[in-house]
């Protein structure tokens, strides 16, 4: 509505939520806030690096962190930190836009599927059935030989593959919204079917979509990094959070357990940060959470 | 249109819910919820629909909604059939055809503000120039519902039920309807509010010149705000007269029956008045009992009405009963 009718909240929406959410959701603020911290150091890699992110160092191999190389350096001398940087770009990158392709394709099927039903519903959840029979490695492993690994294909494939899968938990949600009263009364109005999509069904299923995309982020970076230990990934050298974890550092786990540990604390801290951030916002965009913490 | 033309005239409505059994989905059978319904509604008046639960009351307001299939019959409002009207061609009636639903938590978003809520008919037909102008209305009709203009920007879960059931009528009205089907509207709300909105009701249709068509099971609601009342048993409509005359003298069995149901306030006379109870339970509309549906269950039921069904036929002036006895 227009702000006639909100005489209460003179600032511009973005700026209230911002303040709403450090208000009534501290914790949701702090994931907000290493969520930003990590797309800044990804964005702004190349200044914040203190080494090249593929510059070896012989005689630096395995070193432990120290003031030179903040999160050591591993088996060819490369120092850790500006490769954990670059790799947030990386990883920040496919985990952001698988999980948001993922999502709007989840979203999509899903509101189509429970929305209409009958028939259409039948169709779409058998082949979400036969999609979700392939394994998703299976799938990627035959895209990667026909035109070459690459991020753009680790994105694609992930995208599409969550996004099929998460599409059941849309549909639920999208059915049980479509039983309630206020769709059959917006409905026998003589509202349009768009408008009882976007501004009915859409909204009320915000909760389980914002879920759905929080915690496909951290799963999306993990995947990656498996695909990237079987050599489907991103290709080496390039400094996936994932490759590190899977790759070097479980080899030299026990010599030199940084290389473990740097690329690990991050994945966790922004997986963490994505869902206690989306938790908030999901709680911030209910009217009837207003007010509660 | 001729001026006492009735605005909305139901004719023979049949409504059938088919059901499938086995996996090549032969239908078996239907739940004949709505089976031969006829009735008009003059403009202005109230018509009061009663009858016990799944008599296919509600389902015959849905009905004339238009949001359920019509198996058979016909449905016209203000002159036009609209039995078979499309979605698009039911455009301009969803405007003039207002629903007033019994759980006005559940028929409103709870994800839209009180303000938005009451706009979006406005959005949908077209009925403000802006922005402003809806929100400008959406205050008015809240103050002619009795509610505060400065509550437009609340939610719905912040109300109460009578409150909430306000600003349903408040969505209707923003439509500036001709008819409004309200089925069970109070029979959720506490008994202390229910006189408040049926109140309300009767002014909004003063006011405006509304016409409703009124679903309860609530008969001393009923009569307080019905002209006449049609009594519906298993999908048909076994009496239907002015108000006055059915609580005076009620012809159909059964119709004395949910008459004698209501308790009387005053334990003297409810001790030494006359009993009718109704044995056993209502049978399936899956399959009714052949003749007059009520024969199984009817203290006065004979041979006939085991064999032949009761046609709606005029008994009195302004009483029309389906009984063989009468």
């Amino acid at each position: 509505m227009s702000a006639t009718t909100l005489p209460a909240t003179p600032r511009a929406p973005f700026i209230a939520g911002v303040i709403r959410l450090f208000r009534e959701k501290p914790l949701g603020a702090i994931g907000a806030v290493i969520v930003l911290v990590f797309l800044f150091s990804g964005i702004f890699a190349d200044q914040l690096a203190h080494f090249g992110v593929n510059q070896i160092s012989p005689v630096n191999r395995l070193k432990p962190p120290s003031g030179r190389f903040w999160f050591g350096t591993d088996h060819l001398g490369r120092d850790m930190y500006s490769r954990i940087l670059f790799g947030a770009r990386l990883s920040v990158i496919i985990g952001l836009s698988a999980a948001t392709i993922a999502t709007l394709i989840s979203v999509t099927l899903g509101i189509v599927s429970g929305y209409f039903g009958g028939r259409i519903d039948m169709i779409v959840q058998r082949v979400v059935d036969a999609w979700m029979s392939f394994p998703e490695l299976i799938i990627l492993i035959v895209v990667v030989s026909v035109v070459g690994p690459g991020m753009f294909q680790v994105i694609g494939i992930l995208g599409l593959t969550f996004g099929i899968g998460g599409s059941r938990i849309i549909r639920g949600a999208v059915v049980s919204v479509r039983e309630n009263m206020y769709i059959h009364a917006t409905q026998s109005m003589g509202a349009s079917t768009k408008r009882v999509l976007l501004r009915h069904i859409l909204p009320n299923i915000m909760a389980p979509i914002l879920v759905l995309f929080s915690t496909r982020v951290g799963a999306v970076i993990l995947v990656e990094s498996g695909l990237s230990f079987l050599g489907f990934g991103v290709p080496p050298p390039a400094p996936t959070w994932g490759s590190m974890l899977s790759g070097t550092g479980r080899t030299y786990m026990y010599l030199a357990p940084w290389l473990a540990l740097a690329p690990g604390l991050c994945l966790t801290l922004v997986v963490y940060g994505i869902n206690v951030f989306g938790d908030a916002l999901r709680d911030l965009l209910d009217p009837r959470m207003r007010g509660s913490r | 249109m001729p001026p006492d033309a009735p605005l909305l005239e139901v004719a023979d409505l049949k409504v059938h819910f088919p059901i499938y059994r086995g996996v090549i989905a032969k239908q078996v059978g239907a739940v004949k919820a709505v089976d031969g319904v006829s009735f008009t509604v003059n403009p202005g008046e109230t018509l009061g629909l009663v009858g016990e639960s799944g008599c296919g009351k509600s389902t015959t307001g849905l009905a004339v909604l238009r949001m359920l299939d019509i198996t058979a019959g016909r449905v016209v409002f203000d002159g036009t059939d609209i039995t078979r009207h499309d979605r698009a061609a039911m455009r301009p009636f969803r405007r003039r055809i207002q629903m007033i639903y019994q759980d006005p938590f559940g028929s409103l978003d709870p994800r839209m503000s009180v303000a938005a809520l009451i706009a979006e008919p406005m959005i949908v037909h077209k009925l403000a120039a802006n922005a402003a102008e809806r929100a400008e209305r959406a205050r008015e009709l809240l103050e002619m519902v009795g509610l505060r203009a400065d509550m437009a920007s609340r939610y719905i879960h912040e109300f109460s039920g009578g409150q909430r059931q306000r600003i349903g009528i408040a969505r209707a009205l923003a439509m500036k309807p001709d008819l409004l089907i309200c089925d069970e509207p109070v029979s959720a709300l506490d008994v202390s509010i229910q006189a408040q909105i049926v109140n309300l009701f009767q002014e909004i249709q003063a006011k405006f010149g509304l016409t409703y068509l009124f679903v309860a099971h609530d008969l001393a609601v009923v009569r307080h705000i019905s002209d006449r009342i049609a009594v519906m048993y298993l999908g048909r409509i076994v009496e239907i007269a002015d108000r006055d005359t059915l609580y005076r003298a009620p012809l159909h069995p059964y119709t004395q029956a949910l008459m004698a149901a209501v308790p009387i306030p005053d334990p003297e006379i409810e001790a030494t008045r006359p009993q009718i109870t109704v044995q056993g339970e209502v049978p399936s509309a899956l399959n009714p009992p052949p003749g007059c549906r009520f024969h199984p269950r009817c203290p006065r039921a004979v041979a006939r009405c085991k064999t032949e069904e009761p046609q709606l036929r005029e008994a009195t002036s302004g009483q029309s009963v389906a009984c063989h006895l009468v």
